[in-house]
C-alpha cells in the first residue's frame, strides 16, 4: 500500500502543534499590550476643546490656584468644570479681544456652556469622590500629574482598577500633608515612608477597607 | 508481560481482511464476545464508519437533534440580547434552571470517566464494549454543561475574567469561593477526558485508516493517527501512557462533583449547607451517568445490531451500579432528613418540611419515585435482563437525578431565613428551551460521533478476544 504521507508530513506536524501553541500565547500576549497601551488607556492623549486651555500658563506662569476653577473639589464628589462666568472674572479684563477666547465670550453672552471634552472620565460604576481624597492628603498631582507643565490638558495615568488599587493597598506612598494637596513638586521631606504612615495614621484612614470592593462600587 | 507483548503486538496492522481466515475460538460467554475474531470484531465496528451508507434514521435524528441545537442557538442570541431577566430566574431564586442543568449535565458525564478510568484500574473488562461510547458522552455532557454558567454570568463576553491571570483591574479570582474551583475542576476535567478519549481513539483511527478506500478519509484519519503503526514499541509506551491517565482521571471521578456539591455546601442556605453534599453529589452523578449510558446504549445497539459487543451482561452490570448507587442516595436523602432533626435548627427543620409538604412537594415525591423506588425492580433477575424494564428506569433515573437538582436548588432557595422575600419560581418559556437545546447540543455531537469515529474500541475487544483465545 502506498503510503499516504510524505516523510516531511513528521515535521509539519511537529511545527505545526507547537506553532499552534506559540499563536494562542503571542495573541493573548498581544491583547494584554493592548490593553494597556494608549489606545486603549488613552494616556498621553490630547484632546481637542473649544479653547485650547492651558494649564500649565494658568498654574505655573499665574500661580491660579485649582480651587479658583475647580471650586467643589474640597465639598463634593464632582471637583467642578468652571462655568464661563468664572472664566469670564479675568477674561473680561484682559485678553477681552482674543480671537482664541471667541467661543468663550459666546459661551457667556448666550448662556451656554462651552463643550469641554472630558480628560478624566470614569466608568458609572464606579463611585469616587474627589472630596475625601482631598481632605485626607491626596495631592491633585497623584492622579493628574504634572498639571502644571501640561499645556494641554491629558491624562497621565491609566484610571484602570489595578491602578486605582496600587494606591488603595498603600496609600502611605502618596499620601502628603493636607496643606500641601494643591502643590505640585512637592519637597522631598514629605516623601519619606515613615512620614507617609504617620500621616495615615493621623488623618485616621481604614487602610483594612481601602480594597474592599463597596468603597467603589456602591 | 512477555504475554501482554504478544497479544498487544496484534496491531492495526494485523487486522487486514486475512485475519477472517483464523477463526478464533469461541469466548468463554462471560462479556459474550462469541464467535468473533480480530477480523470480524474490526470489520463490523469500522463497518458503521466506514463503509455502510448514511441511513435514513441517522440522518433523521442529526436533523431532528440539529432543530434543538438550533433552538439553543437562538435561546442563547436573546439571552444575549435582552440578558438572563428572560429566564424565571430572579431574587431570591438566583440559581434555577441554569445551574440545575448544569449539575445534571456534569453529573451525567461523570459515567463515562468512571468507566473509562475506575474500571480499566480494577480490570473490570466488560468496560470494553461501553467505554468509547461513555466517554464521548461524558465529553458532549460537559460541553452542554459549560454553556449554562457561562450564560448564567449576564456576560459572558467578559468570561475570562473567572481565570487567574495578571489583569488591568489588579483583581484575582476569590480562591475561597468553590465557584472558582469549579472553573478548575470543570476545564480540568474536560482537558483530562477528551485527551483520555482521544488517546484511546489513536490504535482505531490507525485501523480506519489502514481500512479506508477513498483519499479523504485516509488522509483525515491518517492525520488524527498521528502515525501510529503499531509496532510493539508503540504500544509498549501505549499501554503506559494509558494507565498514566487512566490514574489521572481516577481522582476526578471524585473531585469535579465534589466541587459541585461544594458550590452548594459552602453557602449557607439552609438546605445546602450540609458536610454530606460533596459524597452524595458524587454518587448521585455516577447514577445519573449510568442511566444515561443506559438510556443510550439500549436503542443503539439495537439500531447498529451490537448486541455481540454490548450484551445483558453489560445491562446487567450497568443495572447493578445502579441499584448501588440508588441506594447510596436513599441513604443520603434520609440522612438529610436525620440531620434536619437531628440539628434542633428551625431552618433546616423548615426546609425539609417544605419539601415534602411545601408548594414543590411534587417534585420531592417524584424524586423519591424514581431515583430510589423504580431501581428497587433490578432486586431481581428478570428485571436486570429485560430490555424495556431497563430502559423504562434509566428513563425515570435521569428525570429522577433532574428533579433532585430541582428539589436542592429551587426549593430550598424559595424560602430561606426571611419570610418577607419568599418568592415562588417560575421558569419562562427560555428556560426550557435552554435545557432542550442543549440536549439538542448533545444528540448532535452523539450522532455526529456515531456515523464518524468507531464507538466501540476496537483494539480493546480484539485484546478480550485474543484472552479468551488464550483461556481455551
Amino acid at each position: 500500500m502506498a503510503q499516504i504521507f510524505h516523510p516531511s508530513m513528521n515535521t509539519f506536524s511537529k511545527v505545526t502543534i507547537l506553532g499552534g501553541l506559540l499563536i494562542v500565547a503571542a495573541a493573548v500576549g498581544a491583547w494584554d499590550r493592548v490593553n494597556r497601551s494608549p489606545y486603549v488607556t488613552e494616556v498621553d492623549v490630547v484632546r481637542t476643546q473649544p479653547v485650547p486651555f492651558s494649564h500649565e500658563h494658568h498654574v505655573s506662569a499665574l500661580g491660579i490656584d485649582c480651587r479658583y476653577c475647580h471650586t467643589s473639589v474640597e465639598k463634593s464628589a464632582s471637583a467642578g468644570i468652571p462655568a464661563t462666568e468664572i472664566c469670564m472674572s479675568c477674561h473680561s479684563q484682559i485678553w477681552k479681544t482674543s480671537a482664541m477666547l471667541e467661543p468663550v465670550r459666546e459661551s457667556f453672552r448666550t448662556g451656554t456652556p462651552l463643550k469641554w471634552s472630558r480628560v478624566h472620565d470614569l466608568p458609572d460604576f464606579v463611585y469616587f469622590n474627589h472630596s475625601i481624597h482631598v481632605a485626607k492628603g491626596i495631592g491633585c498631582e497623584s492622579c493628574h500629574g504634572r498639571v502644571d507643565q501640561m499645556p494641554l490638558m491629558r491624562r497621565v495615568n491609566t484610571l484602570q482598577m489595578g491602578w486605582c488599587l496600587e494606591c488603595h493597598g498603600a496609600p502611605e506612598k502618596k499620601i502628603r500633608d493636607v496643606a500641601d494637596v494643591f502643590k505640585f513638586k512637592l519637597p522631598a521631606k514629605t516623601k519619606a515612608r515613615d512620614h507617609g504612615k504617620e500621616l495615615v495614621r493621623e488623618y485616621g484612614i481604614k487602610t483594612e477597607q481601602l480594597l474592599d470592593c463597596w468603597i467603589c462600587h456602591r | 508481560m512477555s504475554k501482554k507483548k504478544s497479544r498487544r503486538s496484534h496491531g492495526s496492522d494485523h487486522s487486514g481482511p486475512e485475519d477472517h481466515a483464523q477463526k478464533g475460538p469461541q469466548h468463554p460467554g462471560d462479556a459474550g464476545h462469541a464467535e468473533h475474531t480480530f477480523g470480524s470484531v474490526t470489520d463490523k465496528i469500522s463497518s458503521i464508519v466506514l463503509t455502510r451508507k448514511t441511513s435514513r434514521g441517522w440522518l433523521g435524528g442529526l436533523l431532528f437533534s440539529c432543530m434543538l441545537l438550533m433552538v439553543l442557538m437562538y435561546a442563547s442570541a436573546y439571552l444575549l440580547a435582552r440578558g438572563i431577566g428572560i429566564w424565571g430566574t430572579t431574587v431570591p431564586v438566583g440559581w434555577a434552571f441554569p445551574i440545575i442543568n448544569f449539575v445534571w449535565w456534569i453529573g451525567i458525564g461523570h459515567a463515562g470517566t468512571l468507566i473509562s478510568a475506575v474500571l480499566l484500574l480494577l480490570h473490570q473488562d466488560w468496560r470494553t464494549s461501553i467505554n468509547r461510547f461513555a466517554e464521548a458522552m461524558t465529553l458532549f455532557a460537559v460541553c452542554c454543561a459549560g454553556i449554562y454558567p457561562l450564560l448564567h454570568l449576564g456576560r459572558p463576553w467578559v468570561f475570562h475574567w473567572l481565570m487567574p491571570y495578571p489583569n488591568t483591574m489588579g483583581l484575582w479570582p476569590n480562591f475561597r469561593s468553590p465557584l472558582v474551583w469549579d472553573v478548575f475542576a470543570v476545564s480540568t476535567y474536560f482537558t483530562c477526558s477528551a485527551l483520555f478519549w482521544y488517546m484511546g481513539l489513536i490504535p482505531d483511527l490507525a485501523s480506519l485508516r489502514d481500512r479506508a478506500t477513498g483519499r479523504a478519509q485516509r488522509v483525515i484519519y491518517g492525520m488524527m493517527a498521528m502515525g501510529w503503526r503499531g509496532s510493539a514499541k508503540h504500544w509498549q509506551r501505549y499501554e503506559i501512557a494509558y494507565l498514566l491517565m487512566a490514574g489521572l482521571c481516577t481522582p476526578l471521578v471524585v473531585s469535579v462533583h465534589s466541587i459541585v456539591g461544594l458550590d452548594f455546601a459552602a453557602s449557607i442556605v439552609p438546605g445546602w449547607h450540609t458536610t454530606i453534599a460533596p459524597p452524595y453529589f458524587v454518587v448521585g452523578a455516577i447514577l445519573s451517568g449510568f442511566a444515561m449510558v443506559m438510556t443510550l446504549m439500549i436503542p443503539l445497539r439495537a439500531v447498529y445490531r451490537l448486541e455481540d459487543f454490548v450484551t445483558n451482561k453489560h445491562l446487567d452490570n450497568m443495572a447493578k451500579v445502579i441499584l448501588a448507587t440508588s441506594m447510596m442516595m436513599a441513604y443520603g436523602y434520609l440522612c438529610e432528613v436525620f440531620y434536619a432533626y437531628y440539628s434542633g435548627n428551625e431552618y433546616e427543620r423548615y426546609v425539609t418540611l417544605n419539601r415534602a409538604l411545601g408548594p414543590y412537594a411534587w417534585s420531592y415525591w417524584a424524586l423519591l419515585a424514581s431515583n430510589i423506588v423504580c431501581p428497587q425492580i433490578f432486586w431481581f433477575n428478570w428485571a436486570r435482563s429485560s430490555v424495556p424494564v431497563l430502559f423504562f428506569v434509566s428513563l425515570a433515573v435521569n428525570l429522577g437525578m433532574w428533579l433532585e437538582r430541582f428539589v436542592i436548588v429551587v426549593i430550598s432557595l424559595h424560602r430561606d431565613y426571611l419570610p418577607s422575600s419568599w418568592r415562588m419560581y417560575y421558569p419562562t418559556v427560555w428556560d426550557f428551551a435552554h435545557f432542550l437545546g442543549s440536549i439538542g447540543l448533545f444528540f448532535t455531537l452523539m450522532f455526529l460521533f456515531l456515523r464518524l469515529l468507531p464507538m466501540i474500541s476496537i483494539f480493546e475487544l480484539r485484546e478480550l478476544v485474543h484472552e479468551a483465545e488464550g483461556e481455551a
